[in-house]
């Protein structure tokens, strides 16, 4: 498939909150903020691609060979939450700048479906290359982000406005993530 | 708290979706119709039981440091089982649920229950819970599966009650967002108009007393 195709349709198309409804969890908790929703999706780019990759290597060389791809939820949980223990305890010795900018985000991204969903869809049906699986993974991050920046940016101006009482807070939010999904489908004729 | 209230309190007062917000994307991802709801919603109730009851009864032998790794071993673990069952008896709910299945195992509300509940709780009182919170997600999902098929295609549980095919958009992927976002803000409204009604009564009482 084409790469150039593959990074359009996971960012803009299927965008994986808007469209997949993946990783809503984190996309209504920490998108009160421009600065925290920028942290969380740092974390959430480098855990997926590391995460993809590593799995997609499981999938493709242990499972299949061997049979047991049963196993796959199993596997690919216990990658997942190793590999965030695993970025936590490098990034603390390695970078502590970024790991005072990642750092308390990284272990709500264990429960993030997010990660699970796009590991499982990169070794799917789609028959993807190593290649073209971290390039997906990197894309559906980046869209990720997209969609986590623009909505928290909507909630920061909405923290202004006059909000009948019975739909302020969450309702409104909701509305709002609507609103920002009618709008992503606008993409849909690009593919 | 006695056992009625560990049963009711997951279905109304501390509903995982309406109150909790817990699970989100699954109750997006597949309620575009009631019947999907439901499905989704008693698959959930399945790995939630069974996660309970077994956590429930390891919960002394399982060293307080890796509980967390345990837990997710053992959701994991029923989600593979329930993958298994359903591919075997029924292919075409889990054909339509797809990716939602797996990701059973992040659902916070199972990991949320087991870490808060089931570790420190007996097995009855267990189950209970288990059983309060797993129908009470199911409901949610049921309900807003039932408005965004009514409203999206005019039917409800492939009952059709009305030609043509409604407003699209409550099928797609905006409706699911809406949908839930004017659920809550009525259930709201209701639980507004109580308070104030409890604190208008607790004046008159008050008033008549003097």
């Amino acid at each position: 498939m084409d790469i150039f195709l593959i990074v359009i349709s996971a960012i803009f198309v299927n965008n994986i909150v808007l469209a997949k409804f993946l990783g809503v969890c984190p996309f209504m908790g920490v998108s009160t903020k421009l600065e925290t929703s920028f942290g969380m999706t740092g974390a959430v780019t480098f855990v997926m691609v590391i995460a993809t990759t590593v799995t997609f290597l499981i999938q493709n060389y242990i499972l299949v060979p061997f049979g047991i791809e049963f196993m796959q939820t199993i596997i690919f949980i216990l990658v997942i939450a190793s590999l965030v223990q695993l970025v936590e305890i490098v990034l603390k010795k390695v970078s502590p700048a970024l790991y005072q900018a990642l750092g308390i985000f990284l272990p709500l991204i264990t429960t993030n479906c997010a990660v699970l969903g796009v590991a499982i869809l990169a070794v799917g049906p789609a028959d993807f290359s190593l290649i073209e699986a971290v390039v997906y993974a990197a894309a559906n991050a980046v869209g990720f982000g997209l969609a986590l920046a623009t909505f928290a940016g909507l909630r920061e101006h909405m923290e202004l406005a006059n909000i009948p009482k019975g739909m302020a807070g969450i309702p409104i939010a909701f509305v709002t993530a609507g609103l920002l999904a009618l709008a992503f489908m606008g993409f849909a004729g690009i593919a | 708290m006695s056992k009625i209230k560990i049963f009711s309190k997951g279905i109304l007062k501390e509903n995982a979706v309406f109150v909790m917000l817990l699970g989100l994307c699954p109750v997006l991802g597949t309620t575009t119709s009631a019947i999907n709801g439901l499905g989704m919603g008693v698959a959930t109730l399945f790995v939630l039981l069974l996660s309970n009851i077994t956590i429930s009864l390891i919960k002394n032998i399982v060293p307080d440091m890796v509980r967390i790794p345990v837990f997710i071993v053992v959701i994991a673990s029923l989600v593979t089982v329930l993958q298994l069952l359903m591919q075997a008896y029924t292919p075409g709910l889990y054909a339509t649920l797809g990716l939602f299945i797996p990701l059973i195992v992040v659902n916070c509300m199972i990991l949320g229950r087991a870490e808060a509940f089931a570790s420190k709780n007996s097995l009855v009182d267990s189950i209970l819970d288990a059983l309060g919170m797993g129908l009470g997600f199911t409901l949610a999902l049921t309900i807003l599966g039932a408005v965004r098929e009514v409203l999206g295609s005019g039917s409800v549980f492939d009952f059709k009650f009305m030609d043509g095919d409604g407003m699209l958009v409550f099928v797609l992927a905006p409706g699911g967002f809406l949908g839930l976002g004017f659920i809550i803000a009525i259930l709201n409204w209701i639980k507004r108009n109580k308070e104030a009604k409890a604190k208008l009564q607790a004046v008159e009482i008050n008033t008549k007393k003097k």
